[in-house]
């Protein structure tokens, strides 16, 4: 039944992370009312309107839906070979020997697919090639992408970009620009990953078809932006950081900004009268000025050091970001030695070049390149201490592990009496803290608020929690 | 011609067409479950991809009349529903000095001393209407839970007046532009529709059909370029709007033929940025 596999399916989803509720089930069921089921995309499109509700989920969304839907028939006019043992023909082709009469012209057919981009050749294509080259055995506990490393190792993508370019060139007679040059390879390589797209799914299929979509489903499950841990984010993920931070930033500001309601304001005497007047001028309601919203002066304080690398660019990520809303922003990156980076993250300048400019030029490393976290609070309250008032709200940024150094736990307690309040964010999981070198603890006691930020939700729960003021906005000034 | 009511999503993409709104399968499947079900969609998406375009469509092939509701920081009741006009009711007491009281209550929170604002409007229409509430994230999360209730209920509770409920079921789209996250609350309401940016073929087919005049190959070498523009790591990669611009300059320059000197020299049409113009630039003179 319909409503038993999408029950399934809604399952998968929150197994991944994401957040789909009763009433949108409903909805999705009342959605397919009304859809063409023979026509898949629509299938997925009225699916993916009532169930995904962020852009962010819809890769996931993706994948689970090609493991749950379409992949259960074998494609139209094809008979389904299914995991049946290959012929000993195909095994030798398909257990890694390469070459073969059958496989150049397999390469062939691929060839002149790509070259026409003739997407029903090309499917077929691909499932030829996956039943040829991946060696795929029934029940093996091997994962999918292996399988896809070992068809596209085999059909030797490059050198098929490559072939396809000379084709191209030859066909125009070799009058073609350096753009029209360039234009053609992205076309092609745009082509060839349609097929890797193709190749994967017919893969996937083949496994639903082995070890049912439950398993499947699970092995290809990947966590979600939000929970991928920043210690050991991957380039792309931190790209796809990136549109994920804007909001978050934003919200901060507001939310920092936002801690006096107004009414305290005072009164407004002008505007009074003039309301004043809609009652006959009896001055009924007294109006109020609006009273300014304060303005947090933030101090944020980044460990850079090797051993944070990922978690560093992922916290000038977010300087950057909020060098944006903040007018009052000034941040430090520390090693064994502090240093302002506030400069190198002014409006309009590219973050990967500020970056680099970090690496070069600001003065973060003292004496051998490993943190050392008492020295650096030392410096920084030896020359930026003055500038901290009441409204200042500093957040430090890094594992607390200071190899073994002198954590000069009393400077930060001394940094905390002069602030509004001093956070901590701390990249590790809690059970690693105060084990080995980390001193956490030490510091603990000086902060407002220490945190575990290991993924972007913890992140921004943190973000939640500064805006109630009476999670110890003030610190007991003692 | 205006249209009804569909009955399939590939009527949705023809009638889009007929407007010169490229659609695509997700866009008309969307669309028509959000008329059949007759639930508001959220479209989200970067700028320029064509969201607040989508509603102006819409409302063109149904021959309807098209609402807007410009959201921004600060917007309120007053502003968003409906305000009473306190000068005329004013007016009236003055002009009407020593009437009963009762009778003139009733008669000053009439209909004739309310101001409506986009929303009243839209579910008071008697004709159905589309209603565009455009970038709904500017909003504050207290005037979301404003628009929960009319979204949900088609109806607006005047305490003076009642509830006025909605005479016809207006088509409903929020555009947003992802600067926050909007609340569960709304989106669960909501079917849910992202507007990327469009695949070469599609691309290519909007400059054909928006800009008048320019030659096919021409807008082929265009949406290829701009792929490729948007391949790197921009701070803000050209949207449609600024393809189309691109391909309008180039048709008013009279070029003919796209190579890399020319899209160098164009680039800061297509992109906003100093330093996304030498990164692409620096990228297409190297080969």
């Amino acid at each position: 039944m319909l409503v038993d596999v999408l029950g399934g399916f809604v399952q998968e989803l929150r197994a991944t992370g994401i957040p789909v509720s009763m009433v949108e089930t409903i909805d999705a069921m009342e959605a397919l009312r009304h859809t063409d089921l023979s026509d898949r995309k629509a299938f997925k499109a009225s699916l993916g309107a009532t169930l995904v509700k962020n852009a962010r989920h819809y890769d996931a969304f993706e994948t689970a839906f090609d493991v749950f839907f379409a992949l259960q028939r074998p494609a139209p006019g094809e008979p389904e070979p299914d995991l049946e043992p290959l012929s000993a023909d195909e095994r030798a082709n398909g257990g890694g020997g390469g070459g073969g009469g059958d496989l150049d012209s397999l390469l062939a057919a691929l060839q002149q697919a790509l070259a026409e981009h003739n997407m029903p050749m090309l499917r077929s294509l691909a499932q030829r090639a996956v039943r040829r080259l991946a060696g795929m055995e029934a029940g093996r506990p091997v994962g999918g992408t292996y399988y896809l490393y070992r068809t596209l190792r085999q059909l030797d993508t490059e050198g098929l970009l490559e072939r396809l370019i000379e084709d191209a060139k030859a066909q125009a007679g070799g009058a073609l620009s350096a753009l029209d040059e360039h234009l053609i390879r992205e076309d092609f390589e745009a082509r060839i990953a349609e097929l890797r797209g193709e190749i994967e799914q017919e893969i996937r299929r083949r496994l639903v078809s082995d070890r049912g979509r439950e398993a499947v489903a699970k092995t290809l499950r990947k966590p979600l932006i939000e929970e991928t841990d920043l210690m050991h984010a991957t380039r792309a993920d931190l790209v796809a950081l990136d549109e994920v931070i804007q909001p978050l930033t934003r919200k901060m500001a507001t939310r920092l900004a936002r801690r006096r309601r107004k009414r305290d304001g005072r009164l407004d005497f002008k505007k009074t009268m003039r309301r004043s007047l809609a009652m006959g001028g009896v001055p009924l309601e007294p109006q109020f000025k609006a009273a300014h919203p304060s303005k947090p002066e933030i101090f944020l304080l980044c460990d850079i050091s090797g051993s944070m690398a990922t978690f560093a660019r992922f916290t000038l990520q977010f300087t950057f970001a909020m060098s944006g809303q903040f007018s009052k922003l000034r941040s430090f990156a520390f090693i064994d030695a502090l240093d302002e980076v506030t400069s190198f993250f002014e409006p309009g300048v590219d973050f990967s070049l500020a970056l680099d400019r970090i690496t070069t030029d600001a003065e973060v490393v003292w004496l051998d390149g490993h943190s050392d976290y008492g020295r650096s609070f030392e410096q920084f309250w030896s020359r930026y201490a003055g500038f901290l008032t009441p409204r200042s709200v500093v957040i430090v940024t890094g594992d607390a592990r200071s190899n073994y150094r002198d954590p000069q736990a009393e400077i930060l307690a001394a940094i905390a009496a002069e602030a509004r309040a001093v956070y901590w964010l701390n990249p590790e999981p809690k059970a690693y803290w105060d084990t080995g070198d980390s001193v956490m603890s030490k510091y603990q006691a000086a902060c407002t608020d220490v945190r575990e930020v290991r993924n972007l939700r913890q992140l921004e729960e943190f973000i939640e929690t500064v805006a109630v003021p009476s999670i110890g906005m003030r610190p007991s000034l003692s | 011609m205006p249209v009804d009511a569909f009955s399939s999503p590939s009527e949705v993409l023809d009638a889009l067409k007929s407007v010169d709104y490229l659609a695509d399968d997700r866009i008309s499947q969307v669309v028509f479950l959000a008329e059949r079900l007759g639930k508001p969609v959220l479209v989200e998406g970067p700028a320029g991809v064509g969201k607040t375009e989508l509603a102006k469509s819409l409302a063109a092939i149904h021959d309807r009349r098209l609402i807007r509701l410009q959201c921004y920081e600060g917007l309120d009741e007053a502003k968003a529903l409906y305000e009473w006009n306190y000068k005329k009711q004013l007016l009236r007491i003055q002009a009407d000095e020593g009437a009963e009281w009762t009778e003139l209550e009733s008669d000053i929170f009439s209909e004739d001393f309310l101001l409506t604002r986009p929303l009243l409007e839209a579910i008071r229409s008697p004709e159905p209407v589309v209603l565009l509430i455009d970038e709904v994230d500017r909003v504050e999360i207290e005037t979301e839970a404003l628009l929960l209730e009319v979204l949900s209920e088609f109806q607006v509770s005047i305490p003076e007046l009642g509830t006025v409920a909605a005479s016809s079921q207006p088509l409903v789209l929020l555009t947003s532009n992802n600067t926050r996250e909007l609340s569960e609350a709304l989106k669960r309401r909501c079917l849910f529709l992202h507007i990327g940016y469009p695949d070469v073929d599609r691309e290519k087919e909007i400059i054909l059909a928006r800009v008048d005049g320019l030659a096919e190959h021409l807008a082929d070498q265009v949406a290829k370029v701009v792929r490729s523009v948007r391949s790197h790591d921009l701070k803000k990669p050209p949207s449609v709007s600024e393809t189309l611009d691109w391909a309008r300059t180039l048709l008013a320059l009279g070029i003919e033929e796209i190579d890399g000197g020319v899209v160098t020299d164009t680039l800061h049409v297509l992109l906003k940025y100093q330093s996304d113009i030498e990164r692409v630039a620096a990228h297409f003179s190297e080969d």
